[in-house]
């Protein structure tokens, strides 16, 4: 059983006047403890907000979140239920996830404090250890927040969220704001995190290159749904859904060889009037009269690979979208 | 050929409450026409403040030396009044966040022909065809109802070509691009590449890139000048400086990247942080960081010397500590 | 750890000092606090600092500045200059006893309203609305005439013409604030909301609050004054910057009647003013090294 299983979740925002948008349409995920699956996508296809759905910040319309069994029950104006303070979250803006007017140290003590997992004394104690899982000196717990760089703010927040000794640790696109220094050093310490604490790390980012150096598994999503889960490795080697070979083709590679990215046509529709049957179709390569008519839904092609798409049936051996696309052409024509 | 842009030992340095920071520290660098040149660096290099510099945008206060010689003129030394008329029309400079670099309450034909009508003196009609042909050119789809709409109906990679639009307007010869595509998807940020080297071709000009993604260079840069706490560090050709980095900083950058091959591995992260540019280290900057430093690294700041076809500022011999090639 | 990244740069630790005084040592906080801090002397030492009783109708009436009496003497022979130096008890005592009332009754309310939301943000925000409609001055006249005149009654009306301002600052700051990531940070922490509003929220608040609170000083000395001059504060005799400057413009040949209370009004709210602005320096410039700018 995963430490946290999001099924068929579906988050909507409501608009004034107007039908309120459905920012995640159906998703589901899972989080193993000790694993790290990278959720990419780009901009309005839901991430965040199904980020902030994982750890009860905002209600699902439908669909069920739970963490170690239990239900996720969004946050309400009391205080967030014991055990689920095991499923925590770090930010993407380290300038503003941490309050200015109190000392680091009180941050990171918090958890301690609500949940008594160490008594005044010991404390100083404990985020002085935590402090130093994250590489930063005990001096550190002293100082303000403004004191910091952004990699210092973010490994504090990280700090904070292993305060609470979770089994889960949701990170929405910690590294974004973080320059490159920063970002590999962040980004190695939460694999080591990860490996070493045990803990499960769901991470959101857009930035396919660095997924693909820390996760084991990644989801990629688009315009509210999931297109394709796989093995990191096995997604860059042979990926199943065209957008996942598009956003593929269109990171550069710092190699000096002077080749362009793939640019994909189009742009991302309005979330709140998707395109008819498949979301991808208008921009897709490889569309065919069945995608604009029905919906592809998230099917199980091999073990722990999944995409949504009508070239891909499960039980055929698998193919990147432009093998299935051309012997599809070709069956279709002979027969003709 | 004659460059385009010759910048000289250019200096900026900047008030800060404690005092003065250099935060260019006498850079050179020559730009040649119809190329696509490209500077990286990361936050605090000076990157941006270099070119800011140029075009006469630096905050109050700020002091500067040196030279840009820009056809035939030094852009430093010019009266505001003829930098103004440069500024725009010759020489055109595109930002990381098309959000604020659009005025959102104009609508896009205004802020196309506003400044094509007063730079090139251009009536109301032959101004509006030029912003349609200009809009055509970044392939925004339907440009005459375009010129009409407002900053906030397109989505973020839509602005950014508006911008470019607004900048090539006039047909400038060189555009400066600061991050351009630091704020968009990846998806988007192809395109954008794309565009930049589709204009390069086909109207010949020439592009100031400047980006903290090497990989965006990677694409299509000519020629890379690597910025380091103000100073550069190492410059060349694509092929050389990405390809074949000499320089330790250079090399480090590279290494933290992931790259597609190596996957398993835990990225090389370079320790430490860029310095503020009040807390330069003495002699070289990144001394401090580098896995190849020396005594002589700390004593002086080493020279941008020409090395085997490329510009070099380290003195570390790459046979004797083992640096391939 | 196996491979712990190693500390990154010593922190840059700031003196406690070097935290407070540059912003306050900004010439205009100078002058600000020392105009305020001179005040509020003369007010303290109103009876060593005043030659005379100010309702002491001893003198020749209408007597121009003098060695005897620098402010001259008003239309009853009373000495203009302790008449203003015991103005400053009356003016500034309850210029800042009008913001502390109002801010903490409008930020009270404002952030009840904030945090409940509902209809008690509805309640509270349609009343300030209602409050708002009106001139300050006009609701002020308006109460004190059904109070009864009188400096504390206008007080009162001043309190209820000035808290929706800060009921309307504090609900919006409370709601900013209060969706701030590191709020949320504590709310996953196990924190529940009220203890968030009270740890983490409210001490954000206050600092913006208190910025208002100190501008507004100014603006309350001005109305009470105003209130004064209009016949409904401060009654006679009371020494009051604003009557004073009434019965003033009454006799405008004799100019020191007026001019020298209005330049007391003026200097004490200039006082406040800048006193206000730099504190609000005092706050920014902490977001404000916050953001690094990319170079």
């Amino acid at each position: 059983m995963s430490a946290l299983e999001l099924t068929d979740v579906v988050v909507e925002y409501e608009r004034r006047g107007l039908e309120p948008v459905r920012a995640v349409a159906g998703a589901s995920l899972e989080v193993e403890r000790g694993a790290i699956v990278g959720l990419v996508g780009e901009s309005g296809c839901g991430k965040s907000t199904l980020a902030r759905a994982a750890v009860g910040m905002v209600a699902p319309r439908s669909g069920t979140v739970s963490f170690e069994g239990r239900e996720v029950k969004p946050l309400t104006r009391g205080a967030r239920p014991h055990e689920l303070v095991r499923l925590q979250m770090v930010f993407q803006n380290p300038f503003s996830s941490l309050n200015p007017r109190r000392r680091v140290g009180e941050q990171i003590g918090d958890a301690l404090a609500v949940l008594g997992l160490a008594s005044r004394p010991q404390r100083a104690g404990r985020i002085a250890e935590l402090l130093e899982q994250v590489g930063l000196p005990q001096a550190a717990a002293r100082g303000y927040p403004h004191e910091f760089s952004g990699g210092q703010r973010q490994r504090i927040a990280i700090a904070r969220a292993l305060a609470a000794s979770p089994s889960v640790i949701v990170l929405d696109e910690p590294l974004a704001s973080l320059d490159a220094s920063a970002q590999a050093q962040i980004a190695n310490l939460l694999v080591e995190l990860a490996r070493e604490l045990e803990v499960g790390l769901l991470l959101i980012s857009h930035d396919l290159a660095i997924v693909r150096h820390v996760a084991d598994t990644v989801a990629v999503m688009y315009l509210g749904l999931i297109a394709e889960t796989a093995p990191t490795s096995e997604l860059w080697a042979m990926p199943l859904h065209p957008y996942s070979e598009a956003l593929i083709a269109a990171v550069p590679h710092a190699d000096g060889s002077g080749t362009m990215p793939e640019a994909l046509p189009g742009e991302v529709p309005d979330p709140s009037r998707p395109p008819p049957g498949c979301r991808f179709h208008p921009r897709c390569p490889y569309a065919f009269d069945r995608c604009p008519s029905e919906e592809p839904a998230l099917v199980a092609l091999a073990p722990a690979r999944s995409a949504a798409c009508w070239l891909q049936q499960p039980g055929a051996t698998l193919a990147t979208p432009a093998v299935k696309s051309a012997s599809r052409l070709a069956s279709t024509r002979s027969a003709e | 050929m004659t460059p385009i842009l010759d910048v000289n030992r250019l200096r900026v340095r900047l008030p800060t409450p404690d005092g003065p920071a250099t935060v260019v520290d006498g850079i050179d660098y020559r730009v040649e026409p119809g190329e696509v040149f490209g500077i990286a660096g990361e936050s605090g290099s000076g990157k941006t403040m270099s070119v800011l510099a140029l075009m006469g945008l630096l905050p109050q206060g700020a002091a500067v030396e040196g030279q840009a010689v820009f056809e035939g003129q030094d852009l430093l030394h010019l009266p505001p009044s003829k930098l103004r008329r440069i500024c725009g029309r010759e020489l055109a400079m595109v930002f990381q966040d098309p959000m604020t670099s659009l005025h959102p309450m104009l609508s896009i034909g205004t802020q196309l022909t506003e400044h094509v009508r007063q730079h090139l003196g251009l009536g109301r009609r032959a101004a509006a065809e030029l912003a349609v042909e200009t809009l055509r050119e970044v392939r925004i789809p339907d440009p005459e109802s375009a010129l009409n709409a407002f900053p906030h109906q397109f989505s973020g990679g839509m602005r950014q070509r508006i911008a470019i639009a607004v900048a090539l307007a006039c047909r400038p010869k060189l555009l400066i691009a600061d991050e351009p595509t630091t704020a968009l998807d990846v998806t988007v940020q192809a395109g954008i590449i794309r565009l930049l080297d589709r204009l390069r071709t086909e109207s010949g000009l020439t592009i100031v890139l400047i980006t903290h993604d090497l990989g965006v260079l990677s694409s299509i840069a000519d020629r890379v000048s690597v910025f380091y706490a103000g100073r550069v560090v190492e410059a060349g050709t694509r092929i050389d400086v990405l390809g074949h980095p000499r320089h330790p900083y250079t090399r480090a950058l590279l290494d933290a990247l992931p790259h597609p091959e190596a996957t398993a591995t835990p990225l090389i992260a370079i320790h430490g942080a860029p310095p503020t540019p009040r807390r330069i280290p003495p002699g070289c900057a990144f001394h401090p960081r580098c896995s190849y430093v020396q005594a002589s690294c700390r004593e002086a700041i080493p020279p941008l010397v020409p090395v085997n076809g490329r510009a070099l500022a380290c003195p570390v011999d790459p046979l004797r500590v083992g640096i391939p090639g | 750890m196996s491979t712990t990244v190693a500390p990154e740069a010593p922190l840059r630790r700031q003196a406690w000092g070097s935290w407070f005084p540059p912003a306050l040592r900004q010439p205009l906080a100078i002058v600000g606090v020392s105009l305020a801090v001179l005040w509020f002397l003369v007010a303290v030492f109103a009876p060593l600092v005043a030659p005379y009783d100010p309702l002491e109708q001893a003198f020749m009436p209408f007597e121009s500045p003098s060695g005897d009496h620098l402010f001259g003497t008003d239309e009853l022979g009373r000495d203009v200059f302790s008449r203003v130096v015991y103005g400053a008890r009356i003016s500034l005592p309850l210029g800042v006893l009008l913001v502390v009332l109002a801010s903490t009754i409008g930020g009270t309310l404002g952030a009840l309203a904030g945090y409940f939301r509902g209809w008690a943000d509805g309640a509270v925000m349609r009343t300030a609305d209602l409050v708002f409609a009106f001139p300050a001055i006009i609701l002020a006249m308006v109460v004190t005439a059904a109070l009864g005149r009188g400096l504390t009654n206008a007080v009162l009306a001043l309190v209820i013409v000035a808290w929706p301002s800060y009921a309307r600052v504090v609900r919006s700051l409370v709601l900013s604030v209060g969706d701030s990531e590191y709020v949320w940070a504590t709310r996953l922490m196990g924190s529940s909301a009220r203890r968030a509003l009270l740890r983490e929220v409210l001490p954000n608040v206050v600092g913006p609050v208190l910025v208002l609170a100190t501008l507004d000083v100014g603006n309350a000395i001005l109305l009470l004054s105003g209130l004064s001059f209009l016949g409904l504060g401060a009654q006679p005799p009371a020494a009051e910057w604003g009557s004073m400057v009434a019965t003033g413009t009454q006799y405008f040949q004799f100019w020191w009647m007026g001019t020298f209370p209005g330049l007391a009004i003026f200097t004490a709210v200039l006082a406040f003013n800048f006193v206000g602005d730099s504190l609000r320096d005092v706050f920014d410039p902490r977001t404000a090294r916050e953001s690094r700018e990319r170079m």
